[in-house]
């Protein structure tokens, strides 16, 4: 199965990754080949099985939604790996 | 070797400082070379170090781990501490905060001589992938150490640390510590808390020890086990000292091999050090039985479809805005001001390398709507039918304790042999990868030699144990250890 240059193309957009035409031709045939064997797993008939959830069996566990104070010096941590800072805040882009 | 070195810190025969001092004089000597480590955090190394060795004259009584330097795998936070998981994208990054197994290893005074080298993200099976550097295999140095916690591994092998972390998602503990001829132990997922590692893939992820010996494995799993209410899916281990349980006796302990792992395309060399290590263990007491988990051929396609898909939602947060690298404007021509979504497509395009973005892709089609049902839901289908291979091996009437195999199918290969086909490359967690899948604690020990090329080169032995049964699965590695 060799996936569709458009397919490809709307992938890499969903993920967030900047690609140019060679990129997206690597990424189709690589891409491909990993997909056929996935295939595989289509010998199996799962139709009677449940997904799984969490692997040992552990049921949900709860604690108070609590936001942690990390304090001026832990904020100030934080912020210095941030790329832009105005404020105290992180800066962003307008979104509309 | 942790017990001895904390007699000598004990009985003043050496102090942490000198001990430390040692360490780094060695890593400064021969790391370029091997290239272990991509970050030395030697003041504070010796800060702590000073600070045990007061504490030693004042008479206090110190832990195990107490004045010991090891290694931290650069995906697990330490404050204050770069922590890049060997990626560009955060090659600037300085942790706010502690990760739980560095918390709890500094309270019992361990020393933290650095941060290891990884593949990026600890996607891959060769530390090739490293933004940085390859690592040498210490052993070898045309071969890779294995990955992706081969910084951690060469930094043992080549004695560049008592102790060190690794994570293992596939088998990145176990690998690594199969071609280094270490010891390595990937816990129960659940084992230990996950909070302030760099998530690959959060159902498949664990923190855990790779070491010289298995008693020092135990030492370190016990310093660094237990829930936390910082991570949800950690457990409750009551408090175990590990080491304590390690007597060596096998006596009537059941061996399960799977037909499925030692088949005919198995390496006929390295099948018959496999077999001499089944002797072994059948001299120890144990009873050696043949089990079947027939879903073995379907495990590393389960394995990437759901490591994939979780790495592509984990890996989302690395956007350009929050931390990390940010391709913004000032960077693009005054008339070609960048948009949010041009800032976030550039960011990963720069920030990433190749095969965290073939990853990122793959999870993210796998993730997508209309095929969201044929990969991930059929891949978490697949692994609860696999899980329940697992339980039937060790839970039904008269089942095995353990389940044993080869670690890897092959010694440590070379630098570029499989980086061209990434398939291939995966084809090195054959063995691996269930483990993580099902949950169970794995444990990789040398089990002899093969020859490459001239070359003698360690083969690991991979232990599978009971969920949570970390005592006893240590404990049959310790009792295959004490017969060499």
């Amino acid at each position: 199965m060799l996936l569709d240059k458009n397919e490809t193309k709307n992938i890499a957009a969903l993920a967030r990754i900047g690609v140019n035409e060679e990129e997206i031709e690597k990424y189709r045939k690589e891409l491909s080949s990993i997909l056929d064997y996935f295939k595989k797993l289509d010998e199996l008939d799962t139709d009677k099985t449940e997904p799984i959830g969490h692997i040992t069996g552990m049921k949900n566990i709860y604690r108070e939604d609590q936001a942690r104070n990390f304090g001026d010096l832990g904020k100030k941590d934080i912020l210095c790996n941030a790329p832009k800072v105005k404020d105290g805040y992180i800066k962003v882009k307008s979104v509309l | 070797m942790i017990k001895e070195l904390h007699q000598k810190l004990v009985n003043g025969e050496t102090t942490s400082v000198k001990l430390t001092e040692e360490y780094f004089d060695r890593i400064k000597k021969d790391d370029e070379s091997i290239g272990a480590y991509l970050t030395l955090t030697e003041d504070l190394a010796l800060r702590q170090a000073d600070l045990i060795d007061k504490k030693i004259k004042q008479g206090e009584k110190i832990d195990l781990i107490a004045g010991i330097p090891g290694a931290i795998k650069d995906n697990i936070c330490v404050a204050g501490t770069r922590t890049t998981a060997a990626s560009k994208i955060l090659d600037n990054y300085i942790a706010p905060y502690n990760a739980t197994v560095a918390e709890r290893l500094l309270k019992e005074g361990a020393v933290f001589l650095g941060k290891t080298n990884m593949d990026e993200f600890a996607c891959g099976s060769s530390t090739e992938k490293s933004a940085y550097r390859p690592t040498k295999n210490p052993l070898d140095p045309e071969r890779v150490p294995g990955g992706s916690s081969g910084g951690s591994a060469a930094a043992i092998a080549a004695d560049l640390a008592v102790w060190s972390l690794g994570s293992d998602t596939g088998g990145s503990i176990r690998q690594p510590a199969a071609y280094t001829g270490t010891v390595g132990l990937k816990p129960t997922y659940g084992r230990v808390s996950r909070y302030g590692l760099l998530a690959m893939a959060s159902s498949l992820d664990q923190i855990g020890p790779i070491v010289k010996t298995v008693e020092d494995a135990a030492i370190v799993l016990s310093r660094i086990a237990g829930e936390d209410s910082m991570d949800a899916t950690s457990a409750r281990s009551g408090g175990k000292f590990y080491e304590d349980y390690l007597n060596g006796n096998l006596a009537g302990a059941k061996i399960g091999v799977p037909r499925e792992y030692v088949g005919e395309e198995l390496d006929s060399e390295v099948k018959m050090v496999f077999e001499q290590s089944l002797k072994k263990f059948e001299k120890a007491g144990a009873e050696i039985r043949e089990v079947n988990i027939p879903l073995t051929p379907y495990a590393l396609a389960v394995y990437y479809i759901l490591m994939t898909s979780e790495l592509s939602s984990n890996l989302a947060r690395f956007d350009g805005i929050k931390y990390g690298l940010s391709i913004d404007d000032e960077q693009r021509s005054a008339d070609n001001s960048g948009t949010l979504l041009e800032i976030y497509l550039d960011s990963r395009r720069y920030g990433f390398g190749e095969e965290i973005k073939r990853r990122i892709i793959l999870g993210t089609y796998a993730l997508s709507a209309g095929y969201y049902d044929a990969y991930y839901k059929k891949a978490q289908k697949v692994r609860r039918m696999l899980r329940e291979d697992f339980e039937k091996v060790f839970n039904e009437k008269d089942g095995v304790d353990f389940i044993f195999s080869p670690t890897t199918p092959e010694p440590a290969f070379k630098f570029g042999e499989k980086s061209k086909d990434p398939l291939a490359m995966y084809l090195a967690d054959i063995y691996t990868v269930s483990a993580n899948l099902v949950g169970v604690p794995a444990i990789s020990f040398p089990i002899g030699m093969v020859k490459r090329e001239g070359k003698d080169l360690p083969l690991g032995g991979q232990l599978m144990g009971k969920w949570f049964d970390e005592e006893n699965l240590l404990n049959a590695a310790y009792a295959f250890e004490q017969l060499e």
